[in-house]
């Protein structure tokens, strides 16, 4: 014990102690962005805080509070809330679907008073807090085992089967990526990676043809080739591209968006914030913007490799390429390098749901890094807060 | 805890080398994602921003004012009248489009078919997008919609601006008129064609200078929305408004003459003899081109097309007449030009003449007696004419008859202007593969058979005889500031010798006893005019009605009577205006046509155009000493 004097202190820091431990930089550089998107609603709603601006200030406050409320609970707490909260996710993910077949055409949330609960947000955070609990338990190699294999396999599939369906082709495949790529740091053996990369090489295809629903194979199709459906399907695209292309080196000033401003950018609040930023600040803004994400991640990483657990370290960096995917198929999105699907830009793009998940996951990030040093054993439990005493 | 230990050191690095990886993937996809950013901003970034501009902009055309003709003293014969609209904007309209119309019903008349003309636009065109609800309002209803447009949301008045002829009919075949652009008009390209409510010149002075009257199209650069609402104007180019014509036309001559036409299918010219100025150029009936500019009805249209007076023609410049007894002073003019008879050459008139089997009768059944060359002029002899064409032969008429300008347009610069004919050996064979017959020549010397005039080269006949040069009608003054040059005119290729006993004949016609038109001569001293009366016939009168009689003129329906001719120029002893008159069927040249000429030349003597100093728009050059005089 006396080995780790400093991990045994370390986990059974004092509130006060806890807040000095949180990654203050990291937060700075959160609020940084955020105020990027409010510079950016602003702007979309015509030089005014409403109707975008001044609620979503609301939110990224409510988030704030979030954040560190999340950052200060010990890992361990989550590493035993991490199978509850997926399976009443699982649950409630079901119970929309079901409400959705009963009620009229698809819905993706469920009324909590005042707020709107998507149980497919919530299914980013617990499916990463599941699988890290699951593989932390798994020796080295053990993950390649099929049998082993099989339940985290599960642990995706179900979920982003069930957004599918919804259908919600963005999240469900964000869903399978970031579960896939966490059973890849977990160790998977290259063995099962490379035939799986061929398998989906080839289901693609097969997805496009028989699972997709007609909207969704008509945006893959505009987006190869959006010319060829200006005024309907391939409106977004190509309206996109003329906004952020028209930004040219340094854009049209703040305010100065034109594409915006007159409505030729469809989702410009939500999905399309992006555009607004390329076309008033051009290249230098746009790529000042995916500097601060990526240095985000950055952090991120490193939290995760300093972290001592590998519950800690799995779910850093599950948070972590989750944020990722979503600037990655946002940004690609509107670029015109992916089909449009319903993924919003974190932290910028209007939205409730997105802003408090991304919220949440800064937290459990800030939670593995205030607790980078707190140690838990392979078989451990969760809640085992003791264990380590 | 070693085993523990080592086992999760193994774990470790691996995650750590494949996060590192992760990170180096991730890395990887930022890059792509900022040379995508790179390629759309930097690369294609102008293309980009046209497509912006594209979007954002509209350009629309402004119509120029179309430029205004007016007389020699500066009356506005084209001019611009503005036309009050009234408009509804349906999204402006809380009380919705049928409320408001049925208040404007209650305010100016509205008929149910516009009514639901308008409501059924409503229907199909968004709300923004201002629906026409009436045109031409009157100063008056325009003034009462004003007075109550606080109560009427959603009403806009308009005024836009709609070519306005104040003279109507009497300016119509020199002026024409604007109509709707018709697709065989979009030969060239100019986008102003494209607009609706564009207006183009389809005859008279204001097709010949379409493109300078018209002006150029101006723009408005306005932004607009994803939906085409008007955001805002960025810019205005006002374009350029048409250039303005003067006309060398005298309104009141114009007035006059139209006036004195009035019930007769005729056409009547006034110039100038020295320099060519038309000063009058009318043609009964004439039509109102007011009516084409907003579309004519089809019952107007019909009226026009049917009326056996032909409205629509303009008969100074198209219609085709034999001259008749007027052609006698081209043949007197080549006759003793070249020699062929000498002024005491007599014939003696017996009421006719023969070739071979054929009979040529004088217009004087009883004949004339001996005649000679004033006398024959004076008394308008029809067998020494056809005595002095035979002698001259058809080519000599011909040549002295193209030197006075017949047979081709006389080059006015109002379209449609026809040739007429002067008929000569090669003509004949090749039109009826036939040569030509001497007793044609006969007929061709007293203005009959195939030779045809417009009434416009009969006056410039006229001006020639009496100035002895090679005038040609001109009616444009100016276009804008480019002054339309008058040719200092040739001599005409007569001697003077000739052209004094000439003009001596027809100084006899009006101004002798016995002349055939001495009963319609003016009286006024310095003011006399010279002239030739013609009648021309419009039916061959057979060999069987001259021995039973020939029909009177009276007798015969209207469009089987003689056309009456005549040409004049005044005053006689210094020549300055010349006057040719055609009244269809008007049966007497000198007792209808003759008349006409003497009213019109004296009016136009007294009210003396020539010494009025010219009011035509200051030239550049002179615009600055004269600034801010009042024309």
């Amino acid at each position: 014990m006396t080995a780790r004097p400093y991990a045994a202190a370390k986990s059974t820091l004092s509130i006060p102690e806890k807040l000095l431990e949180i990654n203050w930089g990291l937060v700075l550089l959160i609020t940084l962005i955020a105020c990027v998107g409010f510079a950016m609603l602003y702007s979309v709603a015509g030089g005014h805080f409403d109707p975008w601006a001044s609620r979503q200030l609301v939110r990224f406050a409510f988030g704030f509070v979030i954040l560190v409320a999340v950052a200060l609970i010990d890992i361990r707490v989550w590493m035993g809330l991490a199978y509850p909260a997926y399976a009443i996710s699982l649950v409630l993910l079901v119970g929309v679907e079901i409400a959705g077949r009963v009620g009229m055409g698809a819905q993706r949330w469920i009324e909590l008073g005042p707020l709107q609960l998507q149980p497919s947000e919530l299914m980013k955070i617990t499916l990463v807090l599941a699988l890290a609990r699951y593989l932390h338990a798994l020796g080295p190699g053990e993950i390649s085992r099929p049998l082993k294999l099989l339940v985290p396999l599960a642990m995706i599939a179900v979920p982003a089967a069930l957004v599918l369906i919804q259908p919600n082709l963005g999240t469900a495949g964000l869903l399978g990526l970031c579960g896939v790529l966490l059973l890849f740091l977990a160790g998977l053996s290259w063995l099962w990676i490379a035939p799986a990369a061929i398998g989906i090489a080839v289901a693609v295809p097969m997805t496009f043809e028989f699972l997709l629903h007609d909207y969704q194979r008509r945006r893959v199709l505009t987006f190869l080739d959006p010319e060829s459906d200006l005024l309907g399907a391939g409106w977004n695209i190509t309206q996109a591209k003329i906004a952020l292309g028209s930004g040219g080196a340094s854009g049209k000033g703040f305010l100065e968006g034109t594409q915006s401003r007159l409505n030729f950018l469809p989702e410009k609040e939500t999905d399309f914030i992006f555009t607004i930023l390329g076309e008033e600040f051009g290249f230098l803004g746009a790529v000042a913007l995916l500097i601060l994400f990526a240095v985000v991640i950055a952090y991120g990483i490193q939290i995760a490799l300093a972290a001592r657990s590998q519950f800690a370290r799995l779910l850093a960096m599950g948070i972590t390429i989750n944020f990722f995917l979503y600037i990655m198929i946002n940004a690609a999105m509107v670029m015109g390098l992916i089909p449009v699907v319903g993924i919003p830009m974190p932290l910028v793009s209007y939205g409730g749901t997105a802003m408090m998940t991304v919220m949440f996951g800064f937290g459990l990030l800030m939670s593995a890094h205030v607790h980078r040093q707190v140690e838990i054993p392979r078989h451990a439990a969760g809640f085992g807060i003791d264990s380590a005493t | 805890m070693a085993a523990f230990d080592r086992k999760d050191k193994s774990r470790y690095e691996t995650f750590s080398r494949r996060a590192m990886l992760l990170g180096g993937g991730m890395t990887a996809v930022f890059g792509v994602l900022a040379g995508r950013l790179y390629q759309l901003q930097i690369l294609q970034g102008d293309r980009y921003m046209t497509q912006a501009e594209d979007n954002r902009v509209n350009q629309r055309l402004v119509a120029p004012l179309r430029g205004r003709i007016f007389d020699r003293f500066g009356v506005p014969l084209a001019a611009n009248r503005q036309n009050y609209r009234l408009l509804i904007v349906p999204e402006q309209a809380p009380a919705g489009v049928a409320a408001v119309l049925d208040a404007i019903g209650k305010i100016i008349p509205l008929g149910e078919a516009q009514k639901s003309r308008v409501l059924k636009q409503a229907s199909i065109n968004k709300k923004f997008v201002p629906l026409t609800v009436t045109e031409n309002l009157s100063w008056e209803e325009f003034a009462r919609l004003n007075l109550d447009l606080p109560y009427l949301a959603g009403v806009q008045l308009e005024v836009g601006e709609t070519r306005d002829y104040p003279f109507a009919d009497e300016t119509a075949h020199v002026l024409g008129y604007v109509a709707a652009v018709s697709p065989e008009d979009k030969t060239e390209d100019d986008p102003l064609l494209d607009l609706p409510s564009f207006r183009i010149g389809k005859r008279g002075i204001e097709k010949t200078f379409d493109k300078k009257i018209r002006g150029r199209g101006g723009q408005s650069r306005i932004e607009v929305n994803a939906y085409g609402r008007v955001i805002r104007e960025l810019g205005r180019d006002p374009g350029q408004p048409g250039e303005e014509v003067y006309l060398t036309l005298d309104r009141e001559i114009q007035h006059f003459v139209h006036e004195r036409l009035a019930g007769e299918s005729a056409a009547c010219t006034v110039m100038d003899c020295t320099n060519g100025d038309v000063l009058a150029l009318a043609s009964t009936p004439g039509y109102d081109p007011n009516s084409f500019n907003v579309g004519i009805s089809a019952t107007e249209w019909k009226a026009l097309t049917e009326n056996d007076h032909k409205p629509l023609i303009n008969k100074a410049l198209s219609g085709l007449y034999p001259p008749g007894s007027t052609f006698k002073a081209a043949v007197a003019l080549a006759a003793v030009e070249d020699n062929v008879v000498s002024p005491d050459f007599a014939v003696v008139c017996t009421g006719k003449t023969s070739i071979g089997s054929h009979d040529f009768h004088c217009w004087k059944k009883g004949g004339h007696g001996r005649m000679n060359l004033h006398n024959g002029i004076k008394q308008s002899c029809d067998v020494y004419f056809y005595e002095v064409a035979r002698r001259l032969g058809v080519d000599r008429i011909e040549a002295a008859a193209k030197k006075l300008g017949m047979g081709e347009p006389t080059g006015i610069e109002i379209p449609g202007e026809r040739a007429g004919l002067v008929p000569s050996r090669a003509w004949r064979q090749a039109t009826f593969g036939a040569p030509w017959q001497q007793g044609e020549t006969l007929i061709l010397g007293i203005g009959q058979g195939y030779v045809l005039t417009t009434p416009i080269q009969l006056c410039m006949l006229a001006a020639r005889v009496a100035s002895g040069k090679k005038v040609s009608p001109r009616i444009v003054h100016s276009v804008g500031l480019e002054r339309s040059q008058s040719a200092q005119a040739e001599p005409l290729d007569f001697s003077e010798r000739t052209l004094t006993l000439v003009r001596a004949g027809l100084n006899a016609v009006t101004n002798e006893g016995g002349g055939t038109a001495y009963a319609y001569r003016i009286a006024e001293a310095g003011m006399e005019m010279a002239g030739k009366s013609g009648t021309a016939q419009v039916r061959r009168i057979s060999a069987q009605e001259r021995l039973t009689g020939v029909r009177r003129n009276e007798d015969l329906p209207w469009e089987l009577r003689d056309h009456a001719l005549f040409i004049a120029y005044a005053p006689v002893h210094a020549p300055r205006y010349a006057c040719a008159a055609v009244i269809e069927h008007g049966m007497a040249g000198s007792r209808v046509a003759g008349a006409i000429c003497r009213d019109v030349l004296l009016f136009t003597q007294k009210r003396d155009t020539a010494n009025r100093p010219p009011a035509y728009p200051v030239t550049a050059a002179s615009a600055g000493a004269a600034s801010g005089a009042a024309p």
